[in-house]
């Protein structure tokens, strides 16, 4: 699926610069269900944010589904963007003078489906997360984890091969947390690849793979028996 | 482009984001909406006064001067200075002959008389006319007629009179046409009764006689009060009034130079400084018209600057779900045309109601100072693509701003 090869990145501040990612190599396969974890400052926000093609690599190679990314305009960022990846925040980043439907359809918006078409994904996709009666409601008038689950139906509503998340559960209540969890665990068993950055400890344990981060580099990349979030639900 | 705009949902952004926005949209229209409004209003209204303008000199041939007969101010050719200039006759048939672009030159005699009727009486400014008078500065008849070639011919002792004279002489509802009047110890008879219009060309007047009557009475033979010269619209009036005078002089022995022999009154002249006028307010409209768009179109652009600025991170969400840069911007220019385009329209309706509203109140009745204030449509449609330019182009500027950010940046945005 995916597979990243001595990837370098810093920032500049003022006139040094500061060195976040120091020759990360990585590769995902299908399936596959990986928590990226570390400190904060230790380059797994960046990490994702190269891999969701939002930010750009000083230099390493990135292959995405056999495409290499590199020197990508913005255009034909947006479009590998809008074919690939699927993007869950921590703060949901939901639009929110619109409602529930027309948020989980704007990816198909811009993917250039017309309105009809939009709307029966959109619903069906709405339907998935249990949120169909809650189509026509806007953001605000719907609770965190409902919050999340509208922006997990829009991840999925273009059908990307690969989700990304940056902290899903970061905004959310124990309680709640599993229960995205479970809803994660459940896509991943329908075979969609996914990505997840956490420092959640119990979160990790959900899936099946942790990868390691400290001062921008991996430490430790190994296979966990993964903890079925159900249970705890 | 044509499919974007047809579509439903560009629609439903930009009604969204001015929802989101009600009244700070509203304010921001509001400069382009009085922009619009002074330029139908202002335009309009100096319409009005030229159609007043053109009504009031429609019934004049404004291409015309006045020529009269002063005192010399230069002694020549054996003559004091001082002599008195009379005009002829003769005089008139060789301006027509000979100066270039002349439609008509029409003599006319005038003196005061006293009129009497039965026992009431007046003293009036009586003209000697020929018919061609009524071409030049149109008689608005109420009865009767106006002096034709037969009384000219016979030199009939017949009268046109204006309401005032009737007024003096006659009883009210009185019969007039057909009655006698008594001028200098003659009976005239009153063959038409003229109303009296907004503007006299040149000396006031109040009744009309056969131009040869008048020279069988006074015994004026060849001599003329005064002469209209009247050019034909291509011709320069200014340029045909020095021709006419120089050559009066030639023929009266009058000092080439002397300026004080004869008195004039150039109405093209007078006349053109009013269109000039006219005109001069027009452009005034439309310099003050558009400089007003062109800072409630800014206002619009600064608004935006301001959403965009605000809408960072929403605008970072579209671009990773995979909104284009160039789809961003193209939602933006639309808000921005939008904006512009509904406050214009805005503008040229209570524009128009404005000029409505002048029409009622000034406009009413033949001595309005507004007469049918109103714009063409190609001034509208104009100033509707003067919006819709000046919007795309300001749009640009919170477009370009909009996707200057990267979208980690503006995703990080709160």
């Amino acid at each position: 699926m995916l597979q990243i090869k001595n990837l370098h990145k810093s920032y500049p501040i003022g006139d040094s610069s500061l060195h976040v990612l120091k020759g990360i190599d990585l590769s995902v396969t299908d399936g596959e269900m990986v928590a990226i974890m570390g400190s904060s400052g230790s380059g797994k926000s960046t990490l994702l944010n190269i891999i969701g093609m939002l930010d750009e690599a000083d230099s390493g190679e990135y292959v995405l589904d056999g495409v290499p990314i590199k020197n990508l305009t913005e255009k034909k960022a947006a479009i590998y963007r809008n074919k690939f990846l699927g993007f869950i925040f921590q703060s949901f980043n939901l639009i929110n003078y619109k409602n529930a439907l027309e948020n989980v359809a704007l990816p198909l918006y811009y993917q250039g489906l017309k309105r009809k078409e939009r709307q029966e994904k959109a619903l069906f996709h709405l339907e998935k997360v249990g949120l169909k009666e809650w189509a026509h409601h806007l953001p605000n008038e719907l609770s965190g984890g409902q919050k999340q689950r509208v922006a997990i139906a829009r991840a999925l509503a273009a059908n990307p091969k690969l989700l990304l998340a940056d902290e899903p559960t970061g905004a959310l209540d124990t309680k709640t947390s599993y229960e995205i969890m479970a809803f994660i665990q459940h896509l991943n068993d329908e075979g969609k690849t996914i990505l997840m950055v956490t420092h959640e400890e119990d979160i990790a344990n959900m899936c099946k793979r942790i990868v390691r981060l400290k001062d921008g580099v991996i430490m430790e990349d190994t296979k966990v028996d993964q903890v079925r979030a159900e249970q705890y639900v | 482009m044509l499919r974007f705009l047809l579509d439903r949902d560009t629609w439903q952004e930009v009604f969204d984001s001015f929802n989101k926005n009600k009244l700070r949209s509203v304010l921001t229209m509001v400069g382009v909406w009085w922009g619009i409004l002074l330029l139908i209003g202002l335009l309009g209204s100096a319409r009005g006064l030229e159609n007043a303008f053109n009504r009031l000199f429609g019934d004049f041939a404004t291409n015309s001067v006045f020529v009269w007969g002063q005192s010399t101010g230069m002694p020549f050719r054996g003559f004091q200075e001082g002599r008195q200039v009379e005009l002829s006759l003769s005089d008139t048939k060789k301006i027509e002959e000979n100066v270039e672009g002349i439609e008509f030159v029409l003599p006319r005699n005038q003196r005061t008389i006293t009129a009497t009727r039965n026992f009431l009486s007046g003293s009036f400014r009586m003209v000697g006319d020929y018919p061609l008078l009524n071409k030049l500065q149109k008689i608005n008849l109420i009865q009767g007629r106006f002096v034709n070639q037969n009384d000219i011919d016979d030199n009939k002792k017949v009268v046109v009179i204006s309401e005032d004279v009737y007024k003096q002489l006659f009883e009210k509802d009185a019969e007039v046409i057909g009655e006698y009047i008594v001028i200098n110890d003659i009976n005239f008879k009153v063959i038409g009764l003229y109303e009296v219009g907004n503007v006299n060309m040149g000396p006031s007047q109040d009744m009309h006689i056969p131009f040869t009557t008048y020279q069988q009475i006074y015994n004026s033979g060849d001599r003329i009060g005064w002469m209209m010269i009247t050019g034909k619209p291509e011709y320069n009036i200014k340029q045909i009034e020095q021709d006419a005078k120089l050559l009066l002089k030639n023929l009266n022995n009058i000092h080439p130079e002397d300026s004080r022999a004869f008195g004039s009154f150039n109405l093209g002249k007078e006349f053109k400084k009013m269109t000039g006028f006219l005109t001069g307010m027009q452009f005034l409209t439309w310099f003050v018209g558009i400089a007003t768009l062109i800072a409630g179109v800014f206002a619009i652009g600064n608004i935006l600057l301001i959403t965009v600025k605000e809408r960072t991170k929403e605008i970072g969400v579209r671009r990773a779900l995979g909104a284009t840069p160039y789809e961003i911007k193209r939602q933006i220019v639309v808000e921005a045309v939008f904006l512009t385009i509904i406050a214009g329209l805005f503008g040229i309706i209570s524009g128009g109601w404005i000029l409505i509203l002048l029409n009622t109140m000034f406009g009413q009745g033949d001595e309005a100072a507004i007469v049918n204030p109103s714009v063409s449509i190609a001034v509208v449609f104009v100033a509707l693509v003067i919006l819709v330019i000046l919007g795309t182009l300001i749009g640009l500027i919170p477009a370009f701003k909009a996707t200057s950010i990267k979208p980690i940046d503006a995703l990080r945005e709160e």
